[in-house]
C-alpha cells in the first residue's frame, strides 16, 4: 500500500475513488488534500489596471498542499508542525467545518467531504472535535446543563427528558465535573474545567472518533497532564479513535501511536511514534526535535535552521523546506519530493533520504 | 475547589452583578433612572393623573386660551401650567403629549430592533451574497433622511386615503417610518458584533454538533450580541422621540387634536412672539429633559457593557 | 551587595471584591551578569512580580510593603521621572507579545532612535549607528533595510529579535523577559532563546526569565524561584532543584511533564487548579492539592492547614514547605544522635 503525495501546489489532483487501495483497518483516510483560502475579496476587488488592460488578480494562501494520511482504528494520530503549517486547516476540513478545495476525506470507507449539512449528520455522532481556548469553546450564555443536552437533544430526538439529563449526569461524571454544577455557566470554571466540560460535550453523543485541535495548549502544565490523562482514559473507555493536533513534541511522545509531521502544508514524515522519537529521518524532523528545551543538563545543541517559514502566499519550488534545509541540494530546489513508505513503516517526503546521501 | 457548591440563581447573579455595583456608585444614572421613570409613569397613567381630558372637546372653553402658568399674574387656579391657544390645559396635555411621543419612540425602536437585528444577523452570518445584498440595501435607506421617507410616505398616503385616514392612523404611521428609516443602525452594529463571535470556537462546536444554521444564529450567535443592541437602543429611542418631534414640528406628524411633544412645540411656536411663551416652551422643556435623561442613561450603560473598560 | 534585592515584596489589588493579595513576602536577589528563572502558572504573580521591579503596575495594584534595591538606590516609592533613568535605561524589558512594545506606525529605526534620544544625548546619525550595531548582534539579516520597516512586515521571529535589540540598546544591567518565546514556534523559540542567553553572557547582562517552561527554564537560568498563588516557595539553584525538587508542588509540576512518563501510561498530574489569590485557603496555599497535607494514616496535618510554611534551608535551596521543614529535623536529630 503506497500513497503517493506528488503534488505541486498549482496541480488539480483528478483522482476519482477507483483507483485507490483502502486499507480494511483504517477508519479515516485523507486523500490528496488541498486548501486555497483566497487573499483577494470579491470579483470587483480582484480587477486590476495592468499594462492598460483590466485583468483578473488573485492571490492564494496555500494552506495545505496535497496531504494524504490514514487514521486506523483505535490509534492517536498526532499531527504536528508550527504555527501556518495547516495542520489545524486539516482538522477543520476533517470535520466539515472548511470544504476542500480538491482532494478527498473518506470515513469508514464512505466519501464524506461533499455532503451537505443534513447528510453529514449520521456522521456528526460518529465525529467529533475538541477545541483550543476552553474559554471561546463554551457559549457564555448558556449553561452548562444547555450545553450538554443540546447534542443530546439534537441527535437522539426520541429520548425522554429523564434519559437526557440521566446522560448528561454520566457524561459529566466521567470528565470529573460534579453533575450538581450543571446549571452554572461556562464562565464561572476554571480553564481545565472548561476544557472537561468541553470534552464532555464531545463525549455525549458516544463518537467513536475525536479531532482534537490543540486541547491542552491553552491550559497550564498542571492541568495539562489532568487534560491528557482525560483523553487517554476515554480513549480506553470508549475505545476512541484520535487525530489529535499539535505543537508540542513532548505530549506526542507521550500520547500519539503515530505521528506524521507537517510543513508548509505538507507532510513531510509519518511513522510510529517510538520509531519516529528514536530515528527521525527528515531534516525538518531533526530541527524540530532538537529544539525541545529539555530537562536534562546540556546546553542546547539543537540544529540552527536558517531563516524563517516562508509564506505560504507564494510557495517555494521544489521541496517546500529546501530553504532552510541544510542538506538541499539542486534536485530539492526543482522537484517535489514525495512521501516514499520504507521498510520499517515511516514514510519520509524527502530527496536526501529516498536517494541514502541522509 | 469543593468549597462553593451553592448554585446562585438568577436573583443572585443580578444581585452580584457589575451592572447592579455601579448602578449603586454612578449618583447621575440613578437620578436619570428616577426621572426617566417618573416621566414613564406620569405620561402613562394621564388619564387618572390629568385634571383634565385634552381630547375630550366638551371640556375645553376658548374663552380659556392662553391663560399664563400659576406663578404670572393673571393665572387661573384650575390651569397649573397655563392653557394653550385652544384652551387646553397644558399641564394635561403635556402629559398626554409625553405618552404620545414615548409610543412612537418605543414603538420605532422595537420596529427597527427587530428588522435591524434579523437583517444583521442574517448578513453577518451567512455572509457572501446575502450580505452585499442586505448591507447594500442599508446603504440606500441611510441615504435617504427620515424627513424624506415621512415627506413621501405621508404624501402618497394623503393623496391616496385622504388626509382624515392618516390623522387617524398617524401614530401606526410614524412608528413605520421612522421604524423603516433608522434599521440599519441595527443592522450594522449586530452585524459586526456577529463577525465577532461567528470566529469564536463555541460555534465552530455548534457546527460540528450538527446544529442547522437557523439554530446557531438564533441560540448560539444572536443572545451574544444583544448587549451592544442594548446599549444603542437607549440611543435610538432618544433620536425616534426627537425624529417624531421635528416630523410633528413640520406639519408631518402627529395631528393638533391628537398632540405628541412635537407637535405642541408647533403649535405654540405661532404664540411664542405675542407673549405666551409657555405653550411651547413647557413642553420643549419637557422634551429636552426626557432625551436628555434618555441619552445619559445609553451613555452610562455603553461604559457598564464595554468589557474593554473593567475586567473581573 | 546584589545588584538587585527585592526583599518582603508585597503587591495588593484593591478590587471590588475587596483588596487582593497578588504577591506576599516575595524576596530574592540578582547578582551582575547572573540569570534567574521565575516559575509559576497563570495566576501565580510571576508576571506581577515583573512589573512590580519596573514600577509599571497600575492602578487598581500597589505596593503594599518591602522594597526593591537596585544598585544600591531603592526603587519603591521613586517619583516616574526619576524611575524613568533607571527604567529601560539600566533595567529593560521583553514582553511576551513583541506589539505590546513596538508601535505599529513608527518604523524599526524610529523607534530605536527615539528610545536612545530619549535616554542620552546623542544625534541622530549617532543613534542610527548603535541601532545598527545592535540589529547586527541580535543576527537579523540585512539590518539596513530593516531600519526602514514597520512592525507588521517581518515576521514574529523577527520581531522577537528586534525586541531583544531594542532592550539591549542602552546596555542594560539587567533584562526581565516575561515568556519572551511562549508565542513563537518551537524552532524559532530554541534559536531566540539560544541568542538571548548567548547575548547575556557576552555583555554580562543580568537576565530575569520567566516562563511556565522548566525546560527553558532549566537550560537558560543560574538560579530559579517557583511561585504559587502569589508566594515564592521555592528558590535555589537551578540545577538542583530541577534534579531534586523539594517542594510538593514542584516535585508535582515536574512529574506532570509528559517526558517524565512512559509513553502510554497516565501521566502523573496534581489535582485540582490552583485557587484564586481573592480565596486563598487558610494555611499552606497548595495544602488541598497536596498529596503531603495528610499523613501516613491518612489523617490532616494540622499546620499545612493552619500555619503559612515558613522558608527552611534544605542544601542551597530555601522551601517553604511544613513536611520539609519536619524532615529536616527528623535528619538532625538523627544526626545529633548519632554523634551523642
Amino acid at each position: 500500500m503506497t500513497h503517493v503525495a506528488n503534488v505541486p501546489a498549482s496541480a488539480v489532483t483528478a483522482t476519482t475513488s477507483g483507483g485507490q487501495a483502502t486499507s480494511p483497518s483504517a477508519l479515516l483516510e485523507i486523500h490528496e488534500l488541498t486548501k486555497r483560502f483566497s487573499l483577494s475579496g470579491d470579483f470587483l476587488e480582484q480587477l486590476r489596471f495592468k499594462g492598460g488592460r483590466l485583468v483578473r488578480h488573485q492571490e492564494h494562501v496555500h494552506a495545505i498542499n496535497g496531504v494524504s494520511l490514514d487514521i486506523r482504528r483505535g490509534e492517536a494520530l498526532c499531527v504536528v508542525g508550527e504555527s501556518g503549517c495547516g495542520k489545524s486547516t486539516v482538522a477543520r476540513i476533517v470535520m466539515g467545518l472548511l470544504s476542500p478545495s480538491s482532494g478527498e476525506i473518506r470515513y469508514d470507507g464512505q466519501r464524506i467531504d461533499h455532503l451537505s449539512a443534513r447528510q453529514l449528520l449520521p456522521y456528526r455522532k460518529r465525529m467529533q472535535m475538541i477545541f483550543q481556548n476552553p474559554y471561546a469553546s463554551l457559549n457564555p450564555r448558556m449553561t452548562i446543563q444547555q450545553t450538554l443536552e443540546e447534542p443530546l437533544r439534537l441527535h437522539h430526538p426520541d429520548w425522554s427528558r429523564e434519559r437526557v439529563r440521566d446522560k448528561v449526569v454520566e457524561v459529566m461524571t466521567s470528565v470529573g465535573i460534579d453533575p450538581d454544577w450543571g446549571k452554572r455557566f461556562g464562565h464561572e470554571f476554571s480553564g481545565g474545567q472548561r476544557q472537561r466540560i468541553a470534552i464532555a460535550r464531545a463525549l455525549a453523543v458516544d463518537p467513536e472518533f475525536i479531532v482534537a485541535d490543540e486541547p491542552i495548549s491553552a491550559l497550564d502544565v498542571s492541568i495539562q497532564a489532568q487534560v491528557l490523562n482525560l483523553l487517554m482514559d476515554a480513549q480506553q473507555r470508549h475505545d476512541l479513535t484520535y487525530l489529535f493536533i499539535t505543537h508540542d513534541l513532548a505530549v506526542v511522545e507521550h500520547f500519539g501511536t503515530r505521528v506524521a509531521v507537517m510543513y508548509l502544508g505538507t507532510v513531510c514524515e509519518v511513522a510510529p511514534t517510538a520509531t519516529l522519537f528514536a530515528s527521525p529521518r527528515h531534516p525538518y524532523t531533526q530541527a524540530l526535535m532538537s529544539a525541545i528545551p529539555r530537562l536534562e543538563d546540556d546546553r542546547p545543541q539543537h540544529i540552527r535552521l536558517s531563516g524563517e517559514v516562508p509564506t505560504p502566499v507564494n510557495l517555494p519550488s521544489g521541496c517546500v523546506f529546501h530553504a532552510r534545509c541544510p542538506h538541499a541540494n539542486e534536485r530539492c530546489r526543482r522537484e517535489v519530493p514525495s512521501l516514499i513508505a520504507r521498510e520499517d513503516g515511516t514514510k519520509v517526503a524527502c530527496h536526501g533520504v529516498e536517494e541514502g546521501r541522509l | 475547589m469543593t468549597t462553593q457548591l451553592s448554585i446562585p440563581t438568577r436573583w443572585a447573579r443580578f444581585r452580584d452583578s457589575y451592572l447592579l455595583y455601579s448602578f449603586k456608585r454612578t449618583w447621575s444614572a440613578q437620578l436619570c433612572l428616577a426621572i426617566f421613570l417618573c416621566l414613564v409613569l406620569a405620561a402613562f397613567m394621564a388619564p387618572w393623573l390629568a385634571p383634565t381630558n385634552p381630547y375630550d372637546l366638551s371640556q375645553i372653553d376658548i374663552l380659556d386660551s392662553e391663560l399664563p402658568p400659576f406663578w404670572i399674574e393673571g393665572a387661573v387656579e384650575r390651569y397649573t401650567l397655563g392653557t394653550d391657544a385652544q384652551g387646553r390645559d397644558l399641564l394635561s396635555i403635556i402629559l398626554y403629549g409625553t405618552r404620545v411621543s414615548l409610543v412612537i419612540g418605543f414603538g420605532a425602536v422595537i420596529l427597527q430592533a427587530i428588522l435591524g437585528v434579523t437583517f444583521g444577523l442574517l448578513a453577518g452570518y451567512l455572509g457572501g451574497r446575502v450580505d452585499a445584498i442586505l448591507m447594500r440595501l442599508a446603504d440606500i435607506q441611510l441615504s435617504f433622511s427620515t424627513l424624506m421617507v415621512a415627506i413621501v410616505v405621508g404624501a402618497v398616503v394623503k393623496a391616496t386615503l385622504g388626509s382624515s385616514f392618516y390623522s387617524q392612523y398617524a401614530v401606526l404611521m410614524l412608528i413605520l417610518i421612522i421604524g423603516l428609516a433608522e434599521w440599519p443602525q441595527y443592522a450594522r452594529t449586530v452585524r459586526a458584533s456577529v463577525l465577532a463571535e461567528k470566529s469564536k470556537e463555541y460555534v465552530d462546536a455548534a457546527r460540528v454538533m450538527g446544529l442547522g444554521s437557523r439554530r446557531i444564529m438564533f441560540r448560539h450567535v444572536l443572545p451574544n450580541t444583544l448587549s451592544p443592541v442594548f446599549v444603542i437602543s437607549t440611543v435610538q429611542i432618544a433620536n425616534a422621540i426627537i425624529s417624531e418631534a421635528a416630523l410633528s414640528f413640520l406639519g408631518l406628524g402627529m395631528p393638533e387634536t391628537h398632540p405628541s411633544l412635537g407637535s405642541l412645540i408647533k403649535s405654540g411656536f405661532d404664540y411664542i412672539q405675542s407673549g405666551s411663551w409657555w405653550i411651547t416652551l413647557i413642553p420643549g422643556a419637557v422634551l429636552v429633559v426626557l432625551v436628555l435623561v434618555i441619552n445619559l442613561l445609553g451613555d452610562w450603560l455603553r461604559d457598564v457593557m464595554n468589557p474593554r473598560l473593567y475586567k473581573g | 551587595m546584589s545588584l538587585l534585592e527585592v526583599s518582603d515584596l508585597d503587591v495588593r489589588f484593591a478590587l471590588r471584591q475587596g483588596e487582593v493579595r497578588a504577591l506576599r513576602n516575595v524576596s530574592f536577589s540578582l547578582d551582575r551578569g547572573e540569570r534567574l528563572g521565575i516559575v509559576g502558572e497563570s495566576g501565580a504573580g510571576k508576571s506581577v512580580a515583573a512589573f512590580t521591579l519596573l514600577n509599571l503596575i497600575a492602578r487598581p495594584g500597589f505596593i503594599a510593603g518591602g522594597s526593591i534595591r537596585f544598585d544600591g538606590q531603592e526603587l519603591t516609592g521613586l517619583s516616574d521621572r526619576t524611575l524613568r533613568k533607571v527604567r529601560g535605561n539600566r533595567i529593560s524589558m521583553i514582553f511576551q507579545d513583541p506589539m505590546m512594545t513596538l508601535n505599529p506606525v513608527l518604523s524599526i529605526g524610529e523607534q530605536m532612535i527615539e528610545c536612545l534620544r530619549a535616554h542620552r544625548r546623542i544625534s541622530r546619525r549617532e543613534a542610527r549607528t548603535i541601532a545598527l550595531h545592535k540589529l547586527r548582534q541580535v543576527q537579523i539579516p540585512s539590518p539596513e533595510t530593516r531600519l526602514d520597516q514597520y512592525p507588521h512586515e517581518l515576521s514574529g521571529g523577527m520581531r522577537q529579535r528586534i525586541i531583544i535589540a531594542i532592550a539591549l540598546l542602552l546596555d542594560p544591567d539587567i533584562i526581565i523577559a516575561d515568556e519572551p518565546t511562549t508565542a513563537l514556534d518551537v524552532t524559532i523559540q530554541a534559536e531566540i532563546m539560544a541568542l538571548l542567553l548567548e547575548l547575556c553572557e557576552k555583555h554580562n547582562v543580568g537576565l530575569i526569565l520567566i516562563t511556565h517552561d522548566l525546560g527553558v527554564v532549566s537550560q537558560v537560568t543560574q538560579r530559579m524561584l517557583v511561585m504559587y498563588a502569589g508566594r515564592v516557595i521555592e528558590q535555589g539553584p537551578t540545577r538542583e532543584i530541577i534534579n531534586d525538587p523539594q517542594h510538593p508542588y514542584t516535585q508535582g509540576l515536574m512529574n506532570a511533564l509528559p517526558q517524565m512518563a512512559t509513553p502510554g501510561e497516565r501521566l502523573n498530574q496534581i489535582p485540582g487548579s490552583m485557587p484564586s489569590l481573592s480565596n486563598l485557603p487558610i494555611g499552606c496555599a497548595f495544602h488541598p492539592r497536596c498529596g503531603f497535607a495528610n499523613d501516613a494514616n491518612g489523617q490532616p496535618r494540622r499546620a499545612c492547614r493552619e500555619v503559612v510554611p515558613e522558608f527552611v534551608n534544605s542544601g542551597n535551596c530555601r522551601v517553604a514547605c511544613h513536611m520539609v521543614a519536619a524532615m529536616l529535623e527528623e535528619e538532625q536529630r538523627l544526626a545529633k544522635e548519632q554523634t551523642s
